[in-house]
């Protein structure tokens, strides 16, 4: 047990931060920073810089533009980044989740074609798994691809695809069977974004933003050779991408114990024996989540999968924010719902994500069936009544 | 023993509901929430004045309607169901209520019959920056007739004829009415976690005010008007929470997952029992609240304080749990459930966030256990 950096993690440490300073500002330096104009353009740019010096997906062979690093590299890396204002939000999806199930389930010219163009910023991925009627239970999907020749023709509506107005490629869950069992009848495809078809309505979200959307697909074609994994095999390549998103969203992006407690002592609450036990619960939970990780880590550095046990972090992360963002307004009393950047304390953060905070109680998996996948698949409890398991999935109810 | 509305006060809240339901759907929220320039909803507004709602506690001497503080709560608990973007707690609240409490009767024979025919629109002016203001340490000062300084955010500020603004003066604060077409007033609009209320900056230069009650009584005059207001805040709350949780109730019934209604799962019903229980300890401490705001008994501050700190954990609750049960239908601009989140804030911040109102209760208990 050591928590310490070995000699070579140190002089990796070293090296990354001397990147990044050389490259970033560090985090809440610049009022600037948190504008989210130009979004896309930064995090393409910071993307290329990355990829062009090694530091991006660290743990991503060399042959794909990756470092070849440990997975205690990629721990390092990701906790000297997160001090910097780095512009990474556009690419958690694809480089998160996407590209990975293509280096997993595609072919050598998917590899090829694909993976050093999304490493280098150049292309954007997002994930097409959501339906209107399939959302938790997202093998309950209805979009239908149907054999045509070499092709394969898909009609179908997506829902809440982050990011699909700026996406280039896409994984795209469908269906390629309704006559068997739900998670038997499924296939997943590359799809490119582009193409005539695809049809991209950005819906209005609760926090007044507009990043996620409807996808409609009318008669668009995707050749068979862009099939990730077998025809009716879509379920087991899909556990890899929602296994991979778990771990890719557990660290909720938005204030922290750490920014409250700063705001706290800069306006005298800090003093507040209430406020005081709430700050400890926080860090402990964070630090507890924190920690999780390092142990998730060591597993795989000793070539271990990490579990599921990952599902604990986003139902940490996104309740605390929404409590810590709570608090601070409920600590600036009436002035706390002023909502203006350029009045508030640390750029209305707080206010900026208490809008935020319900959608990443939901995305990628809502606090309810994160629990359940503990419940069941950690501690081996029984499974939820499944009415719908074995019928065919043309005749089960939905809504 | 009889712990509840009687049947002429539940007809009332009957017919406010029909009437807010009709008049005050959300259709009519979103107009205000859609329109930068839009403060309220004037349509409705005028309806409300028309009804007679704001004289519902003004006595019949100034042309009110006679009726009690527990008629208030209970179209209090209505405006609260329906989100109504009007300055109706501003006005018949705040500023009603201040110049009840200690307006000459000059000033409550020139107010009040205004503010029943709708001339008037009140707002309450405290909040100076971030954290609840102390009267003791406030920027703004009145100096026996005029106010100066800034007050930021009021809630209704960009419409309200007339501000109650709490200032210093000399060593102790004052409450002070003052007519905001007079001299030295600057209003800036905000933008807001709630936009369905207006909210401004406000700044006062030498502009001419008059005081409620005497000099220096504005600590606890204000003490007095705030405990008022957050029992009928509370049943705004109240009114809020339960149209959450029925929003939510309705969701899990019609929405399918995994083959049935989501209404089945046991995190599902869980989270509906909590939001209930919650909801309920809520309304039996606004109702003790509203007993004993219209006896004005001595129980009050922590009758207050108690229904306060319910009611804002229950819509808090509610709100966003709401939203949780629509999943990623509920993060949408589109449905309702971001409304009553963002009002929840609103209505829990304004005139005093839970810590505040803890505070009072605990005080509260203690002055009584000294006794
Ligand atoms: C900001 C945001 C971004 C997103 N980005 C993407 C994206 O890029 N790509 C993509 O494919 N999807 C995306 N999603 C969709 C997201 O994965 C779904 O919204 C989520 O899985 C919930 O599904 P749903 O909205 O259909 O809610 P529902 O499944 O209808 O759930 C409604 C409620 O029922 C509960 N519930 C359902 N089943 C059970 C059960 N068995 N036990 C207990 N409770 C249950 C849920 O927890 C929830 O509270 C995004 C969502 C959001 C909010």
């Amino acid at each position: 047990m050591d928590f310490n950096d070995t000699p070579e993690e140190a002089a990796f440490r070293k090296e990354a931060r001397a990147f990044l300073e050389k490259h970033l500002k560090p985090k809440g330096s610049e009022r600037a920073s948190r504008d989210r104009a130009n979004m896309l353009e930064k995090a393409k740019a910071w993307q290329k810089t990355k990829a062009e010096n090694k530091f991006a997906q660290i743990t991503w062979p060399k042959e794909w533009g990756g470092r070849g690093g440990t997975a205690m590299q990629n721990v390092i890396w990701g906790q000297e980044e997160s001090k910097f204002d780095a512009p990474t939000g556009p690419f958690a999806i694809g480089l998160g989740m996407c590209v990975p199930t293509v280096i997993a389930f595609g072919s050598d010219e998917h590899k090829e074609r694909y993976v050093q163009k999304a490493l280098m910023g150049e292309e954007i991925w997002c994930q097409l798994f959501s339906e209107p009627s399939a959302g938790s239970d997202v093998a309950g999907l209805k979009t239908r691809a149907v054999k045509d020749g070499d092709d394969w023709v898909i009609n179908g509506q997506k829902v809440w695809t982050s990011g699909a107005h700026y996406s280039d490629y896409g994984i795209l869950l469908v269906r390629t069977d309704p006559k068997v069992p739900k998670h038997k009848g499924l296939t997943m495809f590359i799809v490119d974004m582009k193409q005539p078809g695809v049809e991209v309505r950005p819906i209005h979200q609760a926090s007044g933003g507009r990043e996620f959307n409807e996808v409609y697909f009318t008669d668009v074609r995707i050749p068979d050779k862009d099939r990730l994994g077998d025809v009716g095999a879509g379920w087991k390549v899909a556990l890899v991408t929602l296994m991979n998103e778990r771990l890719a969203v557990g660290g909720s992006p938005g204030p922290d114990w750490a920014e409250i407690m700063e705001y706290a002592r800069d306006h005298g609450s800090l003093s507040d024996q209430a406020f005081r036990e709430k700050l400890a619960d926080w860090y402990v939970a964070a630090q507890g989540y924190k920690l999780t990780k390092f142990r998730t880590q060591t597993a795989l550095s000793r070539g271990q999968t990490p579990g599921p046990e990952n599902s604990i972090g986003k139902i940490i992360t996104a309740n605390h924010l929404q409590d810590i963002c709570n608090s601070a307004i409920e600590m600036q009393d009436h002035f706390g719902i002023i909502n203006e950047t350029d009045r508030m304390p640390g750029d209305a953060i707080f206010q900026q994500s208490f809008m935020w905070a319900p959608g990443l109680r939901i995305a990628g998996g809502t606090d309810e069936i994160l629990k359940n996948i503990i419940a069941e698949r950690v501690l081996g409890l029984p499974q939820d009544v499944r009415v719908d398991k074995d019928k065919p999935f043309d005749e089960l109810k939905s809504g | 023993m009889n712990f509840d509305f009687s049947e002429d006060q539940k007809y009332l809240a009957g017919e406010a509901r029909k009437f807010l339901e009709a008049e005050s759907a959300i259709p009519v929220v979103r107009e205000v929430l859609n329109d930068d320039d839009k403060a309220y909803s004037e349509g409705l507004w005028k309806k409300i004045a028309e009804m007679g709602w704001l004289g519902t506690a003004v006595p019949e001497e100034q042309g009110g309607l006679g009726l009690g503080m527990l008629e208030m709560c209970v179209l209090a608990e209505e405006m609260g169901r329906v989100l109504a973007p009007v300055p109706f707690s501003s006005t018949a609240y705040f500023l009603t209520e201040a110049v009840k409490l200690a307006g000459s009767d000059e000033v409550k024979n020139d107010i009040l019959p205004r503010v029943v025919a709708g001339e008037i629109i009140g707002c309450y002016a405290a909040s100076e920056g971030p954290g609840h203001p102390d009267p003791a340490n406030l920027k703004t000062t009145f100096d026996g007739s005029t106010v100066s300084g800034t007050k930021i955010p009021v809630t209704d500020g960009g419409i309200a004829t007339h501000a109650v603004v709490l200032a210093k003066e000399g060593s102790g604060a004052s409450l002070v009415l003052v007519d905001l077409s007079g001299a030295g007033v600057t209003r800036k609009t905000l933008s807001t976690l709630d936009p369905t209320r207006g909210h401004a900056e406000l700044t006062f230069d030498k502009t001419p005010g008059v005081r409620l009650g005497a000099a220096g009584d504005g600590a606890s005059l204000n003490d007095q008007l705030m405990d008022k207001v957050a029992v009928l805040l509370a049943f705004e709350q109240l009114g809020g929470a339960s149209r959450a949780l029925e929003m939510a109730k309705e969701y899990a019934l019609e929405r399918y997952a995994f083959g049935r209604p989501i209404a089945g799962n046991q995190a599902i019903k869980h989270k509906l029992a909590e939001m209930y229980v919650k909801n309920e300890v809520a309304r039996s401490n606004c109702f003790y609240g509203a007993w004993a705001l219209s006896t004005d008994a001595p129980e009050m501050p922590e009758a207050a304080a108690a229904a306060r700190v319910a009611a804002s954990e229950a819509f808090w609750f509610a709100s966003k749990e709401n939203i949780q049960t629509h999943g990623g239908m509920g993060f949408t601009w589109e449905v309702d459930c971001h409304l009553y989140y963002r009002r929840a804030k609103l209505l829990a911040v304004q005139a005093g966030g839970p810590k505040v109102w803890k505070e009072k209760l605990v005080r509260a208990l203690e002055q009584k256990n000294a006794a």
